[in-house]
């Protein structure tokens, strides 16, 4: 089993509207791999697709051979799969430790008598924990930062706090959404190392959506087009730098002749 | 000459605002019903107070406004708002000498402009009374060029006079149960009100004690932490010996009173579980406490006569009731958010009443009539057991329920639960793809919630011995969210403050009689407004309230009048 992603003409419809029609999409165990498309391609439906907001109408997702199709979140979250989200979405009034803890949530056990009566085994638990939560602070740089309110961290630590919570339930698959959005071009670099870092140190297959071209041809070893929920190209960066249809979903009818190469650059 | 004549304006204009909020205070009739509630035996009234300190106190807004430095035209200034003030008092006596003004304000009476008057024939008597509405004002502008080390004096000397004045029937109920204690202090009472020798040493003594600690650091920082922790437990401790003889300091009627702040505050901890930890706005929470207190009715009452268990085999029962009853609400809101929950519970709330209350289930739960004789709970064994009956008695059974579910609710707040709870409260789908069981979570809430109403319930029907259904009104349930507002959402502190705030000042505002609700509301729109966060709130509120405050701008009075 060589895939860890793969979906199967996955259709998702909105009234009328198809959010994404028939898309297949494979995504290789280890592999970093990106999403690309105009806005309202589908591009964050496919995530809610996989992740279990979304039920999809037709077509099957299957993680590691085994199908999740119409599973609950949390369940999806158990198997492995974690998430960021495009506009940040912490727990503001909570602090970046509690934050973590809370991604931490799938692999702990405590519940109402252990929280009460505080049996040796739930301490242990918590202070491992919260032992775990440091480590993980302190791995997306944010040492020392565990005691401020989510919401009164800076919008780049936001966004590392964002993945240190979805590190935090230990996933084996990472879906980042947009996670250079707002950032200069330096802090765009240190996303695009540390995304990299986390492949390569912790073994995790990442998939992204992302609309800096510069750094989606920098980082991924395959991309997916997206345009109007379907899928019209698939490669490796260089592939779809010079496919004319990509390029005229991006620019428009005719753009396709002379633009090719501004268009990648983005 | 622009800051002067702006000055004067503003004079005027507060003057004739003091004014007003004088005879409006006085056209509601609180001004005459005091009349004869003093302060200061025979030396001035709570009615004299209320005409006297909306001047003063918009004497000393007219100074703080004004432009102009100098001493002297502060003093001015603060004798025109006065004397205006005066004026519309004047205005409303001698317009109700004219017409008869009784026909539209019934507080309006003869006995009103004599208070006005100070009892005197009505042409003089006015004018001493515009005379002491300038006077008023000049003190208040002569009180504001005092040094701040003198001004920190006589205003907590002042405030203190005022409270143990209001307050003089109050702590001679105390007193009475001091015997020996109370003779110490009784040459300070008169009639229910401080005796002008009283007064004076109340004021000497509290004035001199602010103008000896005025500048003082608050506390000494205490760096060793062997002594820190002897200082806490020290503080825990008394606090503990105090709460433990409270009932025997206090008497029997504070007694009754502690005993409902003590049921409220352990309902208070369990909402707060429900609003507060986990976010779900449970707007009939009063459904759970009708449960657990007729279960005991149901289980104990000889008068129905189905089971006669004793208080303590019927309160597991009760208890289990409770939870399951949480259960049972909770699982046909689990989709629901917001404002559709509210309506929801809202609607479980008064359908538990109105099964109480019904004709169907007569037979069981009483109807109207309630339960009464509900088994007493015995503590003790053999010989050495005692029915636990007198407010007092029944004070240590609520203070052990009190502390049971306060630990618990610290507990669970600091718990991989709690935080559950609160990522749910905060942004339920990213908490489910946290991998949060929304179903298990959101149960888990209704449940711990209904269970403290639940032991609410059962304590109170044992504190009452008989149940109505008028015990469970929907307003229940609003005081119970109201005190966790007040006290800071989330915040386990902060209940026991909402609950003393909301639950036991009215009654220790019996001194207003039927206007008592009127102070109340007044204090709690203040309060509101400058404590929006509670008065105790949870320290991660604090954070969120006051990292973003942003000093405001600049008052820039009276641009208009220039420009």
């Amino acid at each position: 089993m060589d895939n860890i992603l793969v979906s199967k003409k996955v259709t998702k419809r909105f009234g009328g509207l198809e959010a994404l029609g028939k898309v297949d999409l494979e995504l290789k165990k280890g592999a970093i791999q990106s999403i690309i498309g105009p806005n309202g391609a589908g591009k964050t439906t496919f995530f809610n697709c996989v992740t279990g907001f979304y039920t999809p109408e037709e077509g099957e997702i299957l993680f590691n051979g085994r199908n999740i199709t119409g599973m609950s979140p949390d369940r999806v979250t158990h198997l492995g799969i974690s998430r960021t989200y495009q506009n940040i979405r912490l727990f503001k009034n909570m602090t970046a430790i509690e934050n973590i803890l809370v991604g931490m949530h799938p692999h702990l056990k405590s519940w109402l008598i252990g929280a009460i009566i505080r049996d040796p085994r739930t301490v242990h638990e918590e202070a491992e924990a919260l032992k775990e939560a440091y480590r993980l602070l302190e791995y997306v740089g944010l040492k020392g930062r565990g005691d401020m309110l989510a919401k009164n961290l800076p919008y780049g630590e936001q966004r590392r706090l964002e993945i240190a919570r979805a590190l935090a339930s230990r996933p084996k698959l990472l879906l980042l959404d947009e996670p250079t959005a707002g950032m200069n071009p330096s802090e765009t670099q240190d996303m695009v190392h540390f995304i990299q870092r986390l492949r390569d140190e912790l073994g995790i297959t990442i998939l992204i959506i992302e609309h800096q071209m510069r750094v989606v041809m920098s980082i991924s070893e395959k991309i997916t087009v997206l345009d109007f929920g379907r899928k019209i190209a698939e490669g490796t960066a260089k592939e779809i730098q010079t496919n004319p249809t990509v390029i005229e979903a991006y620019l428009g009818r005719g753009a396709a002749s002379g633009l090719g190469e501004t268009a990648a650059k983005g | 000459m622009q800051n002067q004549y702006t000055d004067w304006k503003q004079a005027l204009r507060s003057g004739l605002l003091g004014g007003a909020i004088t005879v409006l205070l006085s056209l509601i009739g609180i001004v005459t019903a005091f009349s004869n509630t003093y302060i200061v035996n025979k030396v001035i009234s709570f009615g004299e107070l209320l005409i006297v300190g909306p001047i003063a106190a918009l004497s000393l807004v007219a100074i703080q406004k004004a432009r102009a430095r100098h001493p002297g035209l502060l003093i001015l200034t603060a004798i025109i708002s006065g004397l205006t003030s005066g004026l519309v008092i004047l205005a409303l006596a001698g317009l109700g000498q004219v017409i008869n003004l009784r026909a539209m304000f019934l507080n309006a009476s003869n006995d009103l402009y004599a208070i006005y008057a100070y009892k005197q024939a009505l042409v003089p008597g006015l004018l001493l009374r515009l005379l002491v509405s300038g006077l008023v004002g000049a003190l208040v502008a002569g009180f504001t060029l005092l040094p701040g080390r003198i001004k920190a004096a006589i205003s907590q000397g002042l405030l203190y006079v005022i409270l143990v004045g209001l307050m003089g029937r109050l702590i001679g109920t105390v007193l009475n149960t001091w015997g020996f204690v109370a003779i110490l202090f009784k040459w300070m009472f008169v009639a229910n009100s401080l005796s002008p020798i009283g007064a004076i040493f109340l004021f000497l003594l509290t004035g001199g004690l602010a103008y000896w600690r005025y500048g003082r650091p608050k506390t000494k920082q205490i760096t060793d932490p062997k002594k820190q922790k002897l200082v806490r437990w020290g503080t825990l401790g008394g606090f503990g010996l105090l709460l433990i003889f409270l009932p025997n300091i206090l008497g029997m009627w504070f007694s009754e009173i502690l005993d409902n702040v003590g049921l409220f505050i352990l309902m208070g901890l369990g909402l707060n579980i429900v609003v507060g930890f986990a976010g779900l706005l449970d707007l009939g929470y009063v459904a759970f406490y009708a449960i657990g207190a007729y279960t005991i009715g149901v289980l104990t009452s000889p008068e129905l006569g189905f089971f006669n268990l004793t208080f303590w085999q019927a309160f597991p029962i009760a208890l289990i009731m409770a939870f399951l009853a949480g259960v049972l609400l909770g699982l046909p809101i689990l989709k629901m958010r917001g404002d559709y929950l509210a309506i929801v519970t809202l609607g479980f709330g008064e359908i538990i009443r109105i099964l109480v209350l019904s004709d169907w289930l007569k037979p069981w739960l009483g109807g109207t009539q309630g339960i009464q004789r509900i088994q007493r709970p015995v503590v003790g064994i053999g010989e050495f057991s005692i029915t636990l009956q007198s407010q007092q008695q029944l004070y240590y059974l609520i203070l052990a329920g009190i502390v049971l579910v306060a630990f618990v609710a610290v507990r669970l707040r600091d718990s991989r639960l709690g935080r559950t709870w609160m990522a749910l409260r905060e942004d339920e789908d990213v908490a489910v793809a946290m991998g949060i069981n929304h179903v298990a979570t959101k149960l888990t809430a209704f449940a711990m919630g209904a269970l403290f109403s639940g032991i609410g319930g059962t304590l109170f029907a044992a504190k009452i011995g008989s149940i109505y259904p008028s015990s469970f009104q929907f307003l229940v349930s609003i005081n119970i969210l109201s005190l966790i507002i007040v006290g800071g959402m989330g915040s386990i502190p902060g209940v026991f403050v909402g609950a003393l705030a909301l639950m036991g000042l009215p009654e220790l505002m019996r001194e207003f009689a039927e206007y008592r609700y009127l102070f109340y509301g007044a204090a709690l729109v203040a309060m509101m407004l400058t404590k929006p966060e509670g008065l105790w709130p949870e320290a991660r509120h604090r954070l969120e309230f006051h990292e973003e405050e942003t000093p405001p701008p600049e008052e820039s009075e009276a641009v208009p009048e220039s420009a």
